[in-house]
């Protein structure tokens, strides 16, 4: 047994195991030895590059660690050498499964630093843009989480159905992915001819397929015994680490940017935050199935009253804020993501902080997984959802 | 932009932004938001017409709860609100008192974020910054501190323990050490990485060359 121990030590590397218990005296053949072993930075389950160095007892998790950065860039740094206006894009490469989302939060934050705000037509487009990609994140998270537990079905259709957005993405701005869809003070773009008409068609197309993944999953039996009472955290405990998003939603915290600090046009719009009881993992299944809906919900709304008008605000060429600081954040697919802008009244940011929803939620996991077997680990880390070039930046 | 032919007057934000400090010791004794009530339309009356074109200036911020803490600790706050969020910048010393006050008895239950901004011109040459909000009053309150270099800061981690990560890569990006925290050391750079990142004098094309060389086997990292 000893043996086994010191084989599966060899390649993690100590120094960064200060928090877990290596000193453990040597037991008896009797006892059950304790066992590191590392999952990543290169695992299908850690979407990404992430890093669990896992302490076991046999199938049990005692506690984790994660090692993170592998995808930092410095985005911080950069905002600080690049115009507010140059630094736009890159903002999209953060979590780039809701690039649009990432996009509306800076957009707005400069905009407020700038004390001025985006035109009533753009408000709409940014809003329909916002929660199809809020769907088109969901999809995502849906199908890569539902593969890692062993449902490998629901990849196909949330792929299938994603790509009906990415379209719409495509012809409003000509990207899929990196949308950059969003400019200071309003949209670039205005839209192009029948974007009404394919919002609305999608609409129509995917309100069946969200019953669809339904009937895969919600009262799958293996679904059911993977999730239910897996990953379990409380309402206090979500807010005691900072954990935002559909995490939170789950544990019966109901509480949303939308509706708390309405941004862009949110108040006008009718919805419901869906919440859960129990804090598990088939909870937050179930809020962010909700989620989709209330999304649509969102977009048929906003492109039925759709406004006519200009799409940009009175900003000028030169983005100059004023001296000063601003924290905005909104409700990004995975949970409050907020720009801390410090202007010096140059061209370029003094200061830039982004607070990531996957950076923070992910510090969530240790306490979420301890307790539970291996198995549980890869479904909490992906019912979490987080995107790793977000938490890295 | 048309209305800066109209800047003949901006002297007036600076000075705005002195008046609560200059008239704070003053009025520590009794009622310090009286003073600062008369003040308050006296400064934007001033600077708002003419002082648009160079934006808002921060104004004192009186609320209950903030007369509350003056009175306790006098000169050591300073309550201000810009753009419509209130921010506290707070003396060193009165540091975990005040993030505890705030969490106990004002239900800032929620560290939204920590954060630092680097000032290399200045004596003390860090802000840290607590981004706070609280749920049942669904209110955000920003805390902030100014510490020189090599200084160091009380952990908040007993207070939120999501402060963990978030201190640490405060650490890591600016080279600032928190106090009490169980596990300071980086979190997204390499464990041997020399300087600090997000300093203003660390060029953006900076590395360890060092590291680079000995960890990737590779002259340079550009």
């Amino acid at each position: 047994m000893s043996d086994r121990k010191n084989d599966s030590t060899t390649d993690v590397s100590v120094h960064s195991l200060s928090n877990l218990d290596l000193e453990a005296p040597e037991k008896t053949y009797l006892d059950s030895n304790e066992l590191i072993i590392n999952m990543g930075p290169q695992h299908p389950a850690t979407h990404g590059v992430l890093r669990v160095i896992l302490k076991l007892d046999g199938e049990k998790v005692l506690g984790t660690e994660c090692v993170i950065g592998y995808l930092h860039r410095g985005v911080e740094k950069i905002a600080e050498n690049r115009t507010y206006t140059m630094f736009n894009p890159y903002v999209d490469r953060m979590d780039y499964c809701a690039a649009v989302s990432n996009g509306l939060g800076y957009c707005e934050a400069v905009e407020k630093l700038m004390n001025v705000e985006a035109p009533p037509r753009a408000q709409y487009i940014r809003v329909i843009l916002t929660e199809l990609n809020r769907i088109a994140s969901h999809q995502l998270w849906l199908g890569t989480h539902a593969l890692d537990i062993g449902a490998m079905t629901p990849l196909f259709y949330t792929f299938r159905d994603r790509e009906e957005i990415l379209k719409i993405f495509e012809r409003y701005c000509g990207a899929r992915l990196t949308t950059h869809a969003f400019r200071i003070g309003g949209c670039q773009y205005e839209t192009y001819a029948g974007f009404e008409k394919d919002v609305k068609n999608f609409l129509a197309f995917f309100a069946p397929k969200i019953d669809e993944y339904e009937a895969l999953l919600t009262t799958n039996r293996i679904w059911l015994e993977r999730t239910k009472n897996v990953g379990v955290i409380s309402g206090p405990d979500c807010i005691a680490l900072g954990v935002t998003g559909p995490v939170l939603r789950a544990s019966g915290v109901k509480w949303d940017l939308r509706k708390a600090q309405p941004y862009a046009n949110y108040a006008k719009f009718d919805f419901e935050i869906p919440i859960g009881t129990n804090g598990d993992t088939y909870d937050r299944y179930l809020v962010r199935m909700q989620e989709m809906r209330q999304s649509m919900r969102i977009v048929e709304q906003a492109v039925n009253g759709i406004p006519e008008g200009p799409i940009m605000g009175k900003v000028p060429k030169v983005i100059k804020p004023p001296v000063g600081e601003i924290y905005h954040s909104i409700e990004a697919p995975k949970g409050e993501l907020g720009y801390f802008i410090v202007s010096d009244g140059s061209t370029q940011p003094y200061r830039l902080r982004v607070r990531p929803p996957s950076f923070v939620n992910l510090q969530a996991l240790d306490l979420m997984v301890r307790g539970s077997l291996v198995a549980d680990v890869v479904a909490v880390i992906g019912t979490i959802d987080i995107v790793l070039g977000e938490v890295d930046r | 932009m048309a209305e800066e032919v109209k800047t003949p007057a901006p002297p007036p934000p600076p000075e705005g932004e002195k008046k609560p400090t200059a008239e704070k010791p003053a009025a520590a004794s009794a009622e310090p938001a009286k003073p600062a009530a008369p003040a308050k339309p006296a400064a934007p009356a001033k600077p708002a017409a003419p002082a648009k074109p160079s934006g808002p200036v921060p104004m004192p911020w009186t609320s209950p709860m903030v007369e509350k803490y003056r009175s306790q600790y006098g000169s050591g706050l300073d309550p201000l609100t810009y753009l419509g969020q209130n921010y506290l910048a707070v003396d060193r010393s009165l540091i975990p008192d005040i993030l505890r006050l705030l969490r106990d008895e004002e239900q800032f239950d929620y560290c939204v974020d920590i954060t630092a901004v680097h000032y290399p011109k200045r004596e003390k040459q860090f802000d840290v910054v607590w981004i706070l909000y609280s749920f049942p009053r669904n209110e955000r309150v920003r805390v902030k501190t100014q510490i020189a270099d090599g200084a160091s800061i009380p952990s908040s981690v007993p207070i939120w323990p999501t402060a963990n990560w978030l201190e640490r890569e405060v650490y890591d990006m600016f080279g600032i050490r928190f106090d009490g925290h169980p596990d300071l050391k980086r979190i997204l750079l390499p464990d041997g990485w020399k300087d600090y990142p997000l300093r203003k004098d660390y060029g953006i094309l900076q590395q360890d060359q060092e590291w680079v060389q000995i960890n990737l086997g590779i002259e340079s990292g550009q």
